[in-house]
């Protein structure tokens, strides 16, 4: 029997008060696939990603993540988020612990792995985001590039079938950009499964298998990055495509 | 001193006995306290309210008589007429002191961990729910030493509210704290200088020592900030 598919969203939507926030967002992932989201801000592409690991609520539509139904059901919850590992803008390390104790918090304490285990895994995650030395570290000692790579070594730790990345680098001063670019290409030479919301064009076309562009609360276009960027078909995209470049 | 010493030896035990007692209860009141006002649920946000605002703007004093005198009456009398307990029981007078004391503690308390909450950066809860941390690791790991460090040093004058307060209830029942064992003394032998003195230094002993644990505290909550 063939794999489910990563993720399964249909006719999703979600509103904040009078706020329609997600239309009618229907979306299948494929186990492995790399999907790369971008619009404007306020196009609902954060909330979307959200909606998958149950940050945000929904509320009618249906969300499958690797073949479980995401209901308000709290076991439900507790299974996707096993399997479904998040790296947020603004980093969200936890201050007060080190970094190595960052990554082993939820192995231990999720998995009921030993500690031992749980460290040589944490140290293996932060050799592959290459910072493996500042394990003793807390938070505040690292730069933001490293911090991001943490964050990413951190939900690697729980060894997730799908990684959410929301705007990932948009909180980066401009040369710490690359580091945590460089670490989410490797990511995704290894076939995990990815959803990314991001504006940086040169890595959609680089690992995307496919560029969703919302506007509105809806998914307006989708495509093969080459073909979604050199040939817009809507002008919303059209004009979305125009500033981002202005502004690089 | 006349034989005093073995008396404000135990006064100070007391006194002690009865600050930590009531800061313990003040906390579980203040955690519930905190809990309901920021519930969703707009039943407990208005008990909470009316909890912190009734209990903050009456008199200590006011509330240790209503509590000796009105509620622990009211309550043991109307255990004994439905049967519960016999018609002589009366509340451990120590028990109404340190739960009439903690409910007054847990208003302070209340407002203090509110804040440390709604100080928390809304990103810290979600990479907590997002690693699937469940509710006492978010709290008791992630999100609670946080709400700590904010919280630590208003808890702090708190508990040094708490062993001062502590003192208020020599007026309502025959306990020998501290400022009681004092008065009694000075009064008996006219040496009031002293004995007040002895009294102000017990006190004064009691926060000296407080104030070293609480700013070994203060260090270890604040670990991992600003050291870059």
């Amino acid at each position: 029997m063939a794999a489910p598919p990563a993720v399964i969203m249909d006719g999703v939507n979600t509103s904040f008060g009078t706020n329609h926030v997600l239309r009618n967002v229907s979306l299948n992932v494929g186990q492995g696939e790399r999907v790369v989201i971008c619009g404007p801000s306020g196009s609902g592409k954060s909330t979307m990603i959200r909606c998958i690991n149950g940050l945000e609520r929904y509320q009618c539509g249906r969300i499958t993540v690797d073949g479980i139904a995401l209901t308000r059901d709290a076991a439900s919850l507790k299974r996707i988020r096993r399997d479904v590992g998040m790296v947020f803008q603004s980093f969200n390390l936890f201050p007060h612990l080190t970094v190595l104790q960052n990554c082993v918090l939820a192995p231990m304490s999720v998995k009921g792995m030993k500690r031992a285990e749980a460290e040589a895994l944490a140290m293996e995650f932060l050799g592959r985001v290459k910072i493996p030395e500042q394990a003793g570290k807390y938070p505040s000692q690292l730069s933001g590039g490293q911090q991001q790579r943490v964050a990413i070594a951190r939900a690697l730790c729980m060894q997730p079938r799908i990684m959410l990345f929301d705007e990932p680098t948009s909180a980066l001063d401009p040369e710490m950009v690359r580091e945590v670019l460089d670490t989410m290409v490797e990511l995704a030479g290894s076939g995990m499964t990815m959803l990314c919301v991001t504006h940086e064009m040169g890595f959609a076309r680089q690992v995307a298998d496919r560029v969703i562009f919302m506007d509105g609360g809806e998914i307006v276009e989708e495509g093969a990055p080459d073909s979604l960027f050199a040939a817009p078909k809507t002008e919303r995209l059209q004009r979305f495509l125009a500033q981002i470049l202005r502004s690089h | 001193m006349g034989g005093y010493g073995s008396q404000f030896a135990a006064g100070i035990l007391l006194t002690l006995e009865i600050s930590v007692c009531s800061y313990l209860i003040g906390l579980i009141f203040g955690v519930l306290g905190a809990s309901a006002k920021l519930s969703p649920w707009k039943a407990l946000r208005l008990l909470g309210n009316l909890y912190t605002i009734i209990v903050r703007a009456l008199p200590e004093l006011l509330l240790l008589l209503i509590a000796f005198y009105v509620l622990a009456g009211a309550i043991s009398g109307l255990a004994a007429s439905i049967g519960l307990v016999k018609s002589d029981f009366a509340f451990n007078p120590f028990l109404v002191a340190v739960i009439a004391l903690g409910f007054i503690q847990g208003a302070y308390v209340t407002e203090i961990l509110r804040a440390g909450v709604l100080a928390l950066p809304k990103g810290q809860s979600d990479a907590a729910l997002a690693l699937g941390l469940s509710f006492p690791v978010r709290w008791g790991r992630v999100l609670g030493p946080q709400v700590m460090r904010h919280a630590l040093p208003a808890l702090g004058n708190v508990w040094l509210n708490a062993t001062k307060d502590s003192s208020l209830i020599s007026i309502v029942g025959a306990f020998a704290d501290v400022l009681k064992v004092s008065s009694l003394a000075a009064a008996a032998t006219k040496d009031y200088i002293l004995f007040y003195a002895l009294a102000a230094l017990c006190f004064l002993l009691i926060s000296v020592v407080s104030m070293a644990i609480l700013n070994a505290l203060h260090i270890r909550s604040r670990r991992g900030l600003h050291i870059a």
